[in-house]
């Protein structure tokens, strides 16, 4: 477990390297939104969301090695956290909290994590027998599990609105300063959707902090440790259930922050953000970009953020130009390509797109040796 | 401190309807290399699982230095000190040589998450103290050289003695190794067994399942051997070696 690109590199690059990527980070949106239009700097939030997610999924399914088909639901739970906590909605069910919770953002961000990480506990402790396979079907249960539930909270007490969703979600608001409208600064106009791309990078920069520092401890050792050999780790002493346990709930809290923050952003939530199919996407930004690899499972991220993006814009153009008609709907392209990606990833680049240095070294040497072989 | 350092009593285990271990109980003193060896399929390896941990044992208890050992669970078997390897190496293939000994000292330092996202002063000097170990573990096994490769990519030699400073790097007051000379070439063997008698000089006892006989007779100071699930003879190589239960067992009684 190396550090952040792999290799150590001489300090006074590595320095002005971060400068150069703290700057091109910064003014990001600005390039984006003049260049491609705000819409993108919006896929530029999602993006980021997406990144603390599948950095979540990591520590379960790539550190761990735990396969977690329900990872959505813990952001799920962080996001419907975070409507009740902050929209009129729970005066509909109880009359006497009118004219319902406004807390502030900084209070209702640790509590999702800690929720949404308790919730990973509760989801994890029945599946610790449970591996491979047989573990994806359960946690695949309990994923749908969570979003039926949102999906029909609302009798006998109105809780989750039921399929329509929660409305009227308080904007995030940061120390009285709302980033659910533009905000003037020496008469330079900042959107929404800017000042939003500001708070999600400060958040996914602490979420691979936190990761960065676990991979690199003796925690993150254990993890890696039950990945590769359940038993043999058991045997050195390791206490596999509360490690087991500690990865699920480390995982769902991340979910739980990217939740909150999602609703904040969206000013709305339904259950039908949370489906299955989230959770398999999540999972491929992990697996595309490399499992257990911090830099591959960001790049995985941004990937199938933008990619889906950029052929729902691109596809329509390109196809008249082409063919002078729309042959195929961008939406069934969309997946069709996806899939094609996800095999030839996994035929030609099994380790993921950007894998860990020592995954490169060792199918290196894999390669070395089968060409000893053949000459 | 008395002469016992482990005390078996008792034990039994049934799989299905497989009685693999019978009331077997031996006793292994304080510094000495305890060979175990029997037939394939005479329960050795069955015993050693269940000494260390990973089966539970249907009747019978182990003592380890007075304490009675919480059989079944095998991270609190580690931690009261006895380590094992493998007959069939386990070592976590893709991580380093030295990460493999440092998650070994899992259970003697304690960093927990804050620690770890923190980075305080006592989860650095904790780190820096496992590395250290780690590597000097390497270095006395003699795979030091190897410390930043995979595991995988180790020799078969070296697994095997990778295995050993893994177990060593809990600290155990018993290792028990399960035939760690299988699958060597002489040299390899010659090279272990100079491992195993500087292992118990340091203060070690240890446990060995072995089939290499003349490597059990040459290092073990007693030997126990099973047939069938139970112990049929406990005793110095020189006697058991003559023992008449012993020489049916590996060559077949004579027909009457």
């Amino acid at each position: 477990m190396s550090s952040l690109l792999g290799a150590r590199r001489d300090p006074r690059m590595a320095r002005a390297g971060a400068v150069v990527l703290g700057i091109g980070l910064a003014i990001m949106p600005f390039v984006v939104g003049a260049g491609a239009g705000t819409a993108w700097v919006r896929v530029l939030d999602f993006a980021l969301l997406y990144i603390m997610l599948a950095l979540g999924l990591n520590i379960v399914v790539g550190f761990a090695g735990l396969l977690d088909l329900g990872y959505i639901a813990f952001y799920a739970v962080g996001a419907y956290l975070y409507a009740l906590l902050s929209s009129p909605h729970l005066a509909v069910a109880f009359p006497a909290l009118a004219p319902g919770l406004h807390w502030p953002v900084w209070v209702i961000l640790p509590l999702g994590a800690l929720v949404a990480g308790t919730f990973g506990v509760i989801l994890g402790a029945p599946t610790l027998r449970l591996r491979g396979d047989y573990l994806a079907i359960v946690t695949l249960g309990f994923g749908e599990i969570i979003r039926i539930f949102m999906n029909n909270l609302n009798r006998p007490v109105n809780l989750t609105n039921g399929p329509q969703g929660i409305t009227q979600i308080d904007p995030i608001s940061i120390g009285g300063v709302s980033l659910g409208r533009s905000v003037e600064v020496a008469g330079f106009v900042i959107p929404s959707v800017y000042l939003y791309y500001y708070l999600f990078l400060i958040a996914t920069l602490a979420v691979v902090f936190v990761s960065i520092r676990l991979e690199d401890s003796r925690i993150g050792r254990a993890w890696v440790a039950i990945r590769e050999d359940e038993i043999a780790a058991k045997s050195c002493g390791i206490n596999t259930r509360n490690i087991k346990l500690l990865a699920f709930a480390m995982g769902a809290s991340f979910g739980g922050v990217a939740g909150g923050l999602f609703a904040g952003f969206q000013q709305f939530v339904s259950p039908e953000s949370f489906t299955l199919l989230e959770s398999i996407m999540v999972l491929c930004m992990v697996v595309l970009g490399g499992m257990g690899h911090i830099p591959g499972v960001i790049f995985g991220g941004i990937l199938l953020t933008v990619l889906p993006e950029a052929l729902r814009y691109g596809a329509v153009p390109v196809q008249t130009a082409l063919f002078g008609k729309v042959l195929i709907p961008p939406e069934s392209l969309r997946m069709l390509l996806f899939g094609l990606a996800l095999i030839l990833v996994m035929l030609y680049r099994p380790a993921g797109l950007w894998p860990s240095a020592t995954r490169k070294r060792e199918l290196a040497v894999a390669r070395e040796a089968a060409e000893g072989r053949s000459e | 401190m008395s002469d016992v350092l482990l005390a078996a009593s008792g034990i039994g285990k049934r799989f299905g309807g497989v009685q693999a271990l019978q009331n077997v109980s031996l006793t292994i003193r304080r510094g000495e290399i305890y060979g175990l060896i029997g037939p394939n399929g005479a329960g050795k390896t069955t015993f050693f699982n269940v000494l260390t941990g990973l089966y539970a044992a249907d009747a019978g208890e182990v003592i380890l230095d007075g304490t009675r050992l919480n059989i079944g669970v095998p991270h609190e078997v580690t931690q009261q000190g006895i380590a094992r390897t493998f007959q069939n190496i386990r070592l976590f293939g893709n991580m380093t040589a030295l990460e493999n000994v440092m998650v070994g000292r899992h259970l003697r330092s304690r960093a927990g998450v804050i620690g770890a996202v923190l980075r305080t002063a006592a989860t650095r000097a904790e780190e820096a103290a496992i590395t250290d170990r780690a590597h000097r573990l390497l270095q006395y096994v003699g795979v030091e050289s190897r410390a930043n490769d995979l595991a995988r990519n180790l020799s078969y030699g070296e697994q095997r003695r990778l295995e050993i400073a893994r177990a060593l790097a809990t600290e155990p007051r018993l290792l028990a190794l399960d035939e760690p000379a299988a699958g060597m070439n002489a040299t390899e063997t010659a090279g272990l067994r100079l491992l195993i008698e500087s292992i118990r000089a340091d203060g070690v006892t240890l446990l060995l399942i072995e089939h290499d006989v003349k490597l059990v007779m040459g290092l073990c100071d007693r030997v126990a051997v099973l047939e069938y699930g139970e112990k049929i003879a406990e005793d110095v190589p020189e006697v058991v070696q003559r023992d008449p239960k012993v020489i049916e067992a590996y060559l077949g009684g004579a027909i009457d």
